[in-house]
């Protein structure tokens, strides 16, 4: 149907983008993952598992990274809690204020990543938003310190960021129910209260799957909202990879954690879409 | 026969059949935004009847059905069941079930499990909702497919599970909307037959939306014409189709002739055809069924006789339906036996009595 010439300059060039920004920084970090430093730091090309054995000998990386997928768990957890029942409103209950409730859901995406986490900062800090008003209202007399450099503040960060990212396929996935089908259930005599737990939830599974998932793998890998808002105690494996590609110029061992985290996330992402399609039925 | 032909008589078939009345659907009307979708629909459905809806998309036919089943809310009117207002309890307190037009089978649940959904959020003991969905697939012949979802089995036979989920909880009324359309037309007929012997067997009152004239003859006890939200004609489809009550349902049942006269002094002329009628003087219009005209063969009857020229003949199997135009312009369509008329000038014949006067329907939006 197409000519060759065609088929040609269709493909290549995402091809060619896919390889040369994609699968060569791949094979790269695969390769460094297994070269080593030496004590003049330069890189000694030798083809060792002294960076695997490292990650799991050193506590502070094994640590780090429990600590990492515990926050992206809660972080996960919160957004389903937060994002469920407003998905639930926004696809039956919302009428006709759908369209503008849907936007305002959106509308905080378009706002920069590091606004909101600053916005937070000046919230949570020992002089912010919330301990002013809590001293003033004479509920505490001194500020609460647990509020900002902490896995608290990390997670509820993130939670605030990415609860919209599980909104929308939980929404969506609401939106793919047949409402005929909330009708049989009333019809056969099924309350509202069941209708949602023998119908509903399980037909929105693919949605939360989906919004799990994004909640989860993006809190994962997260730096930025440890580094202004998670002190010593919130440090996420994506810091340390940080330091260790910059500061520590160490890239052998920074190389090794970013693929044991790679082979997590894609590990993650195909258990997620294997239950997706185990739930989904049209 | 000496039939009476006054509108009175059409009045009497709108009375119930003789059994119990099982629903009363009591002038019920529904308005969106500003138009009338139903007006004052007044109903009895009998115990263990089959009852149609019939009328044309728009009609209002699934709305007064949704009304029923409780998805919509009427604006005024009321429904009673015995003693019991239905009304006023949400859908899932009713003794009513629904067959949905796509069936609205659960496609996360099984056959075997769709069917049980009534049982189970009625918790009844697990032995017995085992007995009774065995019992409900054995009816409608669907206990090989038990374990299977709904997404495998073909459209007669989710049609078949969506029946059974309804029929196991033992409903009082059964409601179906339009269960059969999505149907090819072997299967809807074969569908037809099975339906109305299950009805028969089962004994629940069934209340069956349809907009199809031949669906509604077939299968039918009795037969609620619908149109633009008011009810033209409730009666059983023999007396809807020999004794239609205005010109809407005349047409909309089967093909018939249309004629418009005038009365004076017990005599209708339309056109050139005149005959002898007991009706007040004033202008009138009458149904006269194709295969109620003849080709004259003898003079010596009263029939009403007229001379036509053969337009078009159409065939239809066993009969042929031929469009024949009398010399003052009037067209008539005759119901033939096959092998159609050889002649081209034809002398057609009518026994005035099959001449049914109707009223003629108000044009409503």
């Amino acid at each position: 149907m197409f000519s060759r010439r065609y088929k040609a300059v269709v493909t290549v060039p995402p091809l060619a983008w896919v390889a040369f920004f994609l699968l060569l920084p791949y094979l790269l970090m695969f390769c460094y993952s297994f070269w080593s430093l030496s004590p003049a730091q330069t890189i000694v090309h030798s083809w060792e598992l002294t960076n695997y054995k490292n990650l799991f000998r050193k506590s502070v990386y094994w640590e780090t990274l429990l600590r990492s997928i515990w926050i992206a768990a809660r972080v996960m957890l919160f957004s389903l809690l937060l994002g469920y029942p407003l998905a639930y409103f926004l696809s039956f209950y919302a009428g006709k204020r759908k369209d503008l409730l849907y936007q305002m859901v959106i509308i905080p995406l378009w706002v920069s990543y590091l606004v909101r986490a600053y916005a937070w900062k000046t919230i949570l800090g020992s002089d912010g938003v919330l301990n002013t008003f809590l001293q003033y209202v004479h509920l505490t007399n001194r500020p609460l310190d647990f509020l900002l450099y902490s896995p608290f503040a990390v997670v509820l960060t993130l939670t605030h960021i990415y609860t919209p990212f599980t909104i929308l396929p939980i929404y969506a996935s609401l939106e793919h129910i047949p409402r005929n089908l909330v009708e049989a259930s009333h019809d056969l005599g099924a309350s509202p209260v069941q209708t949602f737990w023998k119908v509903i939830f399980p037909l929105s599974i693919p949605g939360v799957v989906a919004g799990a998932t994004f909640a989860f793998v993006l809190s994962l890998g997260d730096f930025l909202a440890p580094m202004l808002l998670g002190g010593p105690s919130g440090i996420m494996i994506s810091n340390i990879v940080v330091t260790l590609f910059g500061a520590a110029y160490d890239w052998p061992l920074g190389a090794a954690i970013s693929l044991g985290l790679l082979v997590i996330v894609v590990s993650l992402l195909f258990a997620s879409e294997r239950l997706e399609k185990k739930w989904s039925f049209s | 026969m000496a039939l009476q032909t006054t509108p009175a008589a059409s009045a009497k078939t709108t009375e119930p059949a003789t059994r119990p009345t099982l629903l009363s659907v009591r002038n019920i009307a529904k308005n969106f935004r500003q138009n009338a979708v139903l007006r004052d629909i007044a109903l009895e459905i009998a115990e263990g009847e089959f009852l149609t809806i019939l009328g044309e998309s728009g009609s209002g036919k699934t709305t007064l059905l949704r009304i029923i089943a409780g998805f919509e809310s009427a604006a005024s009117g009321e429904l009673w069941m015995g003693s019991e207002r239905l009304d006023v309890e949400p859908p899932y307190r009713r003794r009513v079930n629904t067959v949905f037009q796509n069936y609205a089978l659960f496609p996360h649940l099984t056959v075997e499990q769709n069917v049980a959904y009534g049982l189970r959020v009625a918790r009844r003991p697990d032995s017995e909702i085992r007995q009774r969905v065995a019992e409900a697939l054995e009816k409608v012949k669907m206990t090989a497919h038990a374990k299977k979802k709904p997404s495998k089995i073909s459209g007669g036979q989710q049609q078949r599970v969506a029946l059974a989920r309804a029929l196991v909880n033992r409903p009082r009324l059964l409601l179906l909307d339009e269960p059969l359309s999505a149907l090819d037309a072997n299967l809807r007929r074969q569908m037809q037959v099975e339906l109305k012997s299950l009805q028969r067997e089962v004994g629940i009152a069934f209340l069956f939306v349809t907009h199809d004239q031949e669906e509604a003859m077939v299968m039918s006890d009795r037969i609620a014409l619908l149109r633009s939200g008011e009810l033209e004609q409730v009666a059983t489809p023999r007396e809807i189709y020999s004794r239609p009550a205005t010109a809407y349902v005349a047409q909309f049942i089967g093909h018939t002739n249309l004629l418009s006269g005038e009365v004076r002094s017990g005599i209708v002329r339309c056109g050139a055809l005149s005959w002898h009628v007991p009706l007040p003087d004033g202008p009138a219009l009458f149904s006269l069924r194709p295969e109620n005209i003849r080709v004259s063969t003898n003079t010596t009857s009263n029939n009403v006789r007229v001379t036509a020229r053969v337009l078009q003949q159409a065939f239809h199997g066993a009969t042929e339906l031929v469009r024949a135009q009398c010399a003052d312009g009037l067209v008539l369509v005759v119901r033939t036996a096959s092998g159609g008329l050889a002649q081209e000038e034809v002398c057609l014949e009518f026994n005035p009595a099959d001449a049914i006067p109707v009223r003629q329907s108000p044009a409503r939006n």
